[in-house]
């Protein structure tokens, strides 16, 4: 399965090197994000709040990272990312993997149709070597090109 | 081998860790078969498998299912993953 990645991340769906001043923050960005690209309306970003405020701050799975998300529902009108890089890294109150510094917003329309590209980051992001050059990566396109592998 | 991967959607980061898990499966020379689910409804599907994964603030959701919960903290941490699964592969 080919992953779609200029489709699921945009151009309008990255935040580059911007500041947030607390993990809630950081999600709005990544809400932010996703509306602009058209993926969600504003009542998904607080969907994604809500599910760390219920569920607590799992979604940081690895040191530095954050999957905000949410379930699928009405205020998903297509599935895609947003890719947030923070200027300052933020505490979302993981132990393990705060603080955190990049949060990937994922809006899924159903179940299935983000797995390519999730598959995609997760092969980019398990390499240190590519995931350091994601930080450093200057420009969206930078981005999807690693992503592509 | 049968594994669950547990979050609390079932849709983002069970999703990514499937994928890893796959992928250092295969590494390794493990047959599996890898299952995502949300927190919820892991309990009653738990017991179909033979390895639960999830992470530290969903394990206790999962308390009191026979299957072994096992957490991951670096979603993206093959040798964390490498571990997990070579104690259960026998």
């Amino acid at each position: 399965m080919v992953a779609d990645i200029d489709g699921f991340l945009p151009d309008s769906a990255f935040l580059l090197d911007v500041p947030a001043s607390d993990w809630k923050d950081a999600i709005r960005q990544a809400g932010k994000g996703l509306v602009a690209a058209g993926f969600t309306t504003d009542a998904y970003t607080d969907q994604m709040i809500e599910t760390v405020e219920k569920l607590g701050p799992y979604i940081v799975i690895a040191p530095g990272l954050a999957l905000a998300h949410s379930r699928p529902s009405d205020a998903v009108l297509k599935t895609g990312l947003s890719w947030v890089r923070l200027t300052k890294p933020v505490e979302f109150g993981n132990k393990a993997n705060d603080p955190v510094s990049l949060v990937i917003g994922l809006a899924g329309h159903d179940e299935n149709e983000h797995i390519a590209v999730m598959s995609a980051i997760a092969g980019a992001l398990i390499d240190p070597k590519k995931t350091a050059a994601l930080a450093d990566a200057p420009t969206p396109e930078a981005i999807r090109a690693i992503l592509k592998g | 081998m049968n594994i669950l991967c547990v979050c609390g959607n079932g849709i983002g980061t069970s999703v990514l860790l499937k994928v890893n898990v796959e992928s250092v499966a295969a590494d390794l020379g493990i047959d599996v078969n890898v299952t995502t689910s949300d927190a919820g409804s892991a309990k009653g599907t738990a017991n179909m498998n033979d390895l639960v994964l999830t992470s530290a603030e969903l394990a206790p959701e999962l308390e009191g299912t026979t299957t072994p919960v096992e957490i991951i903290t670096n979603f993206m941490d093959t040798n964390e993953i490498k571990e997990v699964l070579e104690k259960y592969a026998d």
